[in-house]
C-alpha cells in the first residue's frame, strides 16, 4: 500500500497522521474525565497504526510510472472487504436485537447491551459500514472506468477510506458507551460528524479531479447518481448536524435547532439519507453492474434522465411525510405528502429501466445468481418505492406510523434493495478486480441468493402483520367508546412477529456470512497459471460479461 | 458523434456513447411513463388545492375544503366525549355503590376498567393484579390501606409516598442498616416473623431464639403491625400472619426488609388520570377482587 505512493504523497501521509495523532492526544488530555478521551486514544491509536505501516514502507522506491497506465483499484479492493466484513457485523447485531425484542431479557443487566445502545450500533453497521464502504469501493471503480481517467492521486482514496472507517468505529463504539446525539441515523456527536465533513470533502474532490480529467466526453449515468449521493449528503450532514458542544473536551453537544424546527430537520435529513444513500448511490452501483453483467444495453437513456432529475428534485420536499399528524403545520405535511406522491412515477421508471435492460437476457438471470440478485434487487426497489409513496399518504400513515409496517417498509428497501444489489455487485466486481476467472464457487452464490430471498420475505411478511395488527389494535373501540386494547395487548400479539423476523435476520445474515467466505476465497484461489492447464478444469462457470474487455 | 448503432434484440438504436462495453438505447420514454407522471402530477397538484398547502411570506394558503389537523383533533375528541357521554356523566355523578348495583353502568365498567388498568396499573400490578416481587397482590391480598370502595378511590388518588400533598405515607424502617438492631437480633426477629405465619417452624432447637425473637417484636415492631402482628390499615402495615407477602416471605427476604427498611411508591393518580378514570379503575379492582381464585402468585412466599 504505502510503495504506491509517491514521495510527496508520502510526506503528506505521514503529515496527516501526525496531525491526527495530535488531535487524539488532544482530546484524550483533555477529556480524561469524559467519554471523549477514550475516543480521543482511539483516534490516537488509528494515527500511530497508520504512522506504523507508513514508515515500514517509507523507504521502499518509488511506485514506477508504469502505474499511471492502470486504473488504481486497490482501494476499491479493501473497500470490498470492509464491506463484507461491516455487513456481517451490522447484521449479526441486528438478529441480536431483533432476539431482544423477542425476548427482552437477553440484556444481561449491562448497559451497552441494552435496546437503546445496540440498535444504532446495527443500523449504522449496516448503513454506514456496510452501505458506504460498498459505495465508496464500487464508486472509486466505476468512475475511472467510466471516465477512463485514473484516480487523480494514490493517497486521497486511501485517505478516505480509513477515514471513514474511522468514522464508523468511532460511531459504533461511542453507542456501546452511550455516545449519541439521539438524532435517528445521525447519531455520532460533534467530533466525529466533523471528521466525517473533512472525509467527505476529500471523496469529493477524488470525483471532481477524476472527472475533470475524463477521456469520455459524457458523463455516463452511474457518475451522475454517484455525484448526487456525495453532494446531497454533505448537505444533509452538515446542516442536520449543526450543534454547540458542551465544552471541547466533552461529547455532548446541543442541537442549533429545537422543537419542531429540530423534528424537520432531522427528518428532511432522515428521509434523504434514504433517497441519497440508500437510494442515489446504489442506483449508480445498478446502472453500471447490471448492463456489464448481463451485457445488454441500457434500456433508455432518456427514461434515465427523467428519473434522475425526478428522483433528485422530489426527494428533497418528501422528508414532512415523517411528521404527519404531529406538531408539524398541516401545509407541511400535505406539501411532503404531494412530493412523495409524484416521487413513484421517477422510481419506478428507474426500476422499470433495469427490469428492461434485461430483456435480452433473461435466460443469464436464470442461470446466474449473480444477474438474479440485481434483477431481485430491481423489484425490491420498485415494491419499496411503491410502499413508500404509499405510507406517505396521509390516511394510510394513521394506521402504519410508529408501527413494525415501518420497519417492514425499511427492510424491505434495505434487504431486498440495497444489499441484493450490493452483493450482486460485488460478486461481479471481485472476479474482474483480481483477475480471476469467476468466483470460488458459484453453487454458494446461488445458496446466498435463496437464503437472502427468503430471508428478506420472512422478515418483510413478518413485519407487515405485526404492523397492520398493531395499528389495527391501536384504534379499536369497544362499544362503550373506549380502546379496547391495552398496549400490552398489542405487545403479546406482536411476540410470534417478533421471532419470525429473528429467523429471517437470521438466514440474512448466513447469506452474508457466505458471501464473506465466497469472496476471501475467491481472492485467495491462485490464479491459473497456464492457459492450457484451464481447459483442464472440470466445471466452467459461465463468463462474467462477455463483453468485458480483459482486465475488467 | 451521436451516430448510433441499431440493437438487434430491440431494434433501437444506441446512443452512440458507449462506457467501457456499456451502452444505452435511445428509445423514447414509454408511454405510461408520461402517463403516470401526469396523473400523479394532477392528484398531487389538486390535494394541494384542497388541503393547507403552499406557504407564502407571512402565512400559507389554507386549502379549499379548509381542513385543519387542530380542527379536526378538536372535533372528533368532542365526537368521542359526547358518544360516551351516557354512561360518562352517571360515572362521574353517582357513588360507588350506586354503580356497582347497576349492571350495565358495570358491564362499562369491565370493559374499560381492563383496559386503563392494563395501560396504568399492569406494569407493576400485574395483568391480572396479583402484583409481582415489591408490588403487593391487590386482587387477592388484604389491601395495605384498607378495601372498602372509598378507601380505595383515595389510595389511587393520592398515591403511596407520592408527589400529592395528601398522599398516603408509610415507611418500613432499616432496623439492621441503621443500627437499631444487630445482626444477630435482625436474624432472630426473621426467625420469629416467619413462624407467625407458618408455626411448624417453631422446633426444640429454635425455642430460645424464638423467644428473643418474639420480644425484639414486641419492643421494635408492634407500633405499626400490631400487638397481634395482624398489620395496622391505618399506618399501612401489613399483616405478617397471614401468606401473603409484598416482598417475599421466605427467611431471606424477610432479613432483607428488617435489615434494610423497604418503602414502596404508588403514583398519586389523581394527576394522570380524571376522576372518572379513577372511578373505573377502583370498580375495576373491586370487581376483580370478588372473582379473583386461584393459587396466590407474585410477591407471596
Amino acid at each position: 500500500m504505502i510503495s504506491q505512493l509517491t514521495g510527496i504523497e508520502r510526506i503528506v501521509a505521514a503529515f496527516t497522521f501526525l496531525i491526527l495523532i495530535c488531535f487524539g492526544v488532544a482530546m484524550a488530555a483533555g477529556g480524561r474525565d469524559d467519554l471523549i478521551g477514550t475516543h480521543g486514544w482511539v483516534i490516537s491509536l488509528a494515527g500511530i497504526a497508520g504512522a506504523i505501516a507508513l514508515l515500514r514502507g517509507y523507504d521502499a522506491p518509488d511506485p514506477s510510472p508504469d502505474r499511471l497506465s492502470e486504473y488504481y483499484d486497490d482501494p476499491s479492493k479493501a473497500g470490498i472487504i470492509l464491506t463484507l466484513i461491516w455487513g456481517v457485523i451490522g447484521m449479526l447485531v441486528g438478529v441480536w436485537v431483533a432476539a431482544l425484542l423477542a425476548w427482552p431479557e437477553l440484556t444481561f443487566d449491562a448497559a451497552w447491551a441494552g435496546f437503546g445502545r445496540l440498535r444504532p450500533v446495527h443500523t449504522s453497521g449496516v448503513i454506514f459500514g456496510f452501505g458506504g464502504n460498498a459505495l465508496i469501493a464500487t464508486s472509486l471503480h466505476v468512475l475511472q472506468r467510466t471516465t477512463r481517467a485514473r484516480l487523480p492521486d494514490q493517497f486521497s482514496p486511501w485517505f478516505v477510506l480509513f477515514g471513514y472507517n474511522l468514522f464508523c468505529v468511532l460511531a459504533a463504539s461511542g453507542y456501546l458507551m452511550g455516545i449519541t446525539q439521539s438524532k435517528e441515523y445521525a447519531e455520532p456527536e460533534w467530533y466525529a460528524d466533523i471528521w466525517l465533513v473533512v472525509v467527505w470533502v476529500v471523496y469529493f474532490s477524488i470525483y471532481i479531479r477524476t472527472l475533470m480529467r475524463r477521456k469520455e466526453p459524457h458523463i455516463y449515468v452511474a457518475n451522475w447518481y454517484y455525484m448526487a449521493f456525495i453532494l446531497v449528503v454533505a448537505l444533509l450532514h452538515i446542516i442536520n448536524n449543526l450543534a454547540v458542544p458542551v465544552s471541547l473536551g466533552h461529547v455532548k453537544s446541543y442541537s442549533a435547532f429545537s422543537g419542531v424546527q429540530d423534528a424537520m430537520t432531522q427528518w428532511w435529513y432522515g428521509h434523504n439519507a434514504v433517497a441519497f444513500f440508500l437510494t442515489a448511490g446504489f442506483l449508480g452501483m445498478m446502472y453500471y453492474y447490471l448492463p456489464k453483467r448481463a451485457g445488454r444495453p441500457i434500456y433508455s437513456y432518456r427514461m434515465s434522465i427523467i428519473s434522475f432529475w425526478g428522483i433528485t428534485f422530489m426527494y428533497m420536499w418528501a422528508g414532512s411525510h415523517h411528521l404527519h399528524y404531529t406538531a408539524l403545520p398541516h401545509w407541511v405535511q400535505s406539501l411532503g405528502m404531494a412530493f412523495s406522491v409524484v416521487l413513484l412515477v421517477p422510481s419506478w421508471a428507474s426500476a422499470g429501466n433495469a427490469l428492461l435492460t434485461l430483456n435480452g437476457a433473461w435466460h443469464k438471470v436464470r442461470d446466474d445468481a449473480v444477474l438474479r440478485f440485481m434483477m431481485l434487487a430491481a423489484i425490491f426497489y420498485g415494491l419499496a418505492t411503491f410502499e413508500g409513496s404509499f405510507m406517505a399518504i396521509r390516511a394510510v400513515n394513521s394506521l402504519s406510523h410508529y408501527t413494525d409496517w415501518t420497519i417492514g417498509h425499511v427492510h424491505a428497501g434495505a434487504l431486498g434493495w440495497v444489499a441484493m444489489i450490493t452483493y450482486g455487485s460485488l460478486y461481479a466486481l471481485t472476479p474482474w478486480l483480481w483477475k480471476r476467472p469467476a468466483l470460488y464457487s458459484a453453487k454458494l452464490v446461488e445458496w446466498h441468493f435463496w437464503l437472502a430471498l427468503s430471508g428478506t420475505v420472512i422478515y418483510v411478511f413478518a413485519m407487515w402483520n405485526s404492523g397492520v395488527i398493531q395499528g389495527l389494535m391501536w384504534r379499536t373501540y369497544n362499544d362503550s367508546g373506549t380502546l379496547n386494547y391495552t398496549f400490552v395487548d398489542s405487545l403479546v400479539a406482536m411476540h410470534p412477529y417478533y421471532i419470525a423476523r429473528t429467523i429471517g435476520g437470521l438466514l440474512f445474515l448466513s447469506g452474508a456470512v457466505i458471501a464473506l467466505y465466497n469472496i476471501v476465497m475467491t481472492i485467495r484461489t491462485p490464479v491459473p497459471a497456464a492457459s492450457e492447464s484451464a481447459s483442464d478444469i472440470p466445471f466452467v462457470f459461465e463468463p462474467a460479461a462477455p463483453t468485458a474487455p480483459a482486465g475488467e | 458523434m451521436f451516430v448510433g448503432e441499431r440493437d438487434p434484440f430491440t431494434g433501437h438504436q444506441t446512443t452512440g456513447h458507449e462506457w467501457n462495453g456499456i451502452k444505452e438505447l435511445n428509445t423514447p420514454v414509454p408511454r405510461p411513463v408520461y402517463f403516470f407522471l401526469i396523473t400523479m402530477g394532477v392528484f398531487a397538484l389538486a390535494w394541494t388545492l384542497l388541503m393547507p398547502s403552499w406557504p407564502y411570506g407571512s402565512g400559507y394558503f389554507k386549502g379549499l375544503l379548509g381542513v385543519d389537523q387542530k380542527q379536526a383533533v378538536a372535533k372528533s375528541i368532542e365526537e368521542a366525549t359526547t358518544g360516551r357521554a351516557h354512561w360518562m356523566t352517571r360515572i362521574e355523578e353517582e357513588d360507588l355503590l350506586q354503580i356497582q348495583s347497576d349492571t350495565d353502568l358495570m358491564h362499562i365498567v369491565r370493559e374499560d376498567g381492563r383496559t386503563l388498568f392494563g395501560d396504568n396499573c399492569a406494569a407493576c400490578h400485574g395483568a391480572n393484579a396479583k402484583g409481582n416481587k415489591g408490588y403487593p397482590n391487590i386482587a387477592q391480598a388484604p389491601m395495605l390501606w384498607g378495601d372498602d370502595p372509598q378507601t380505595v378511590l383515595q389510595t389511587v388518588t393520592v398515591g403511596i409516598n407520592g408527589t400529592d400533598p395528601n398522599t398516603r405515607v408509610s415507611q418500613m424502617l432499616a432496623f439492621g442498616r441503621d443500627g437499631m438492631l444487630t445482626k444477630d437480633q435482625v436474624s432472630q426477629l426473621a426467625g420469629f416473623v416467619v413462624s407467625l405465619s407458618d408455626p411448624t417452624t417453631v422446633t426444640d432447637n429454635n425455642k430460645e431464639d424464638m423467644a428473643k425473637g418474639k420480644d425484639l417484636f414486641a419492643t421494635n415492631c408492634v407500633a405499626c403491625h400490631g400487638n397481634d402482628a395482624k398489620g395496622i390499615v391505618e399506618s399501612g402495615a401489613p399483616n405478617l400472619t397471614d401468606n401473603h407477602w409484598t416482598y417475599g416471605g421466605g427467611r431471606g427476604d424477610i432479613y432483607q426488609t428488617i435489615y434494610s427498611g423497604r418503602q414502596g411508591h404508588m403514583p398519586s393518580w389523581g394527576k394522570r388520570l380524571t376522576p372518572a378514570q379513577i372511578k373505573i379503575i377502583t370498580l375495576y379492582l373491586l370487581d376483580l377482587r370478588k372473582q379473583a381464585v386461584g393459587p396466590v402468585t407474585g410477591g407471596a412466599s
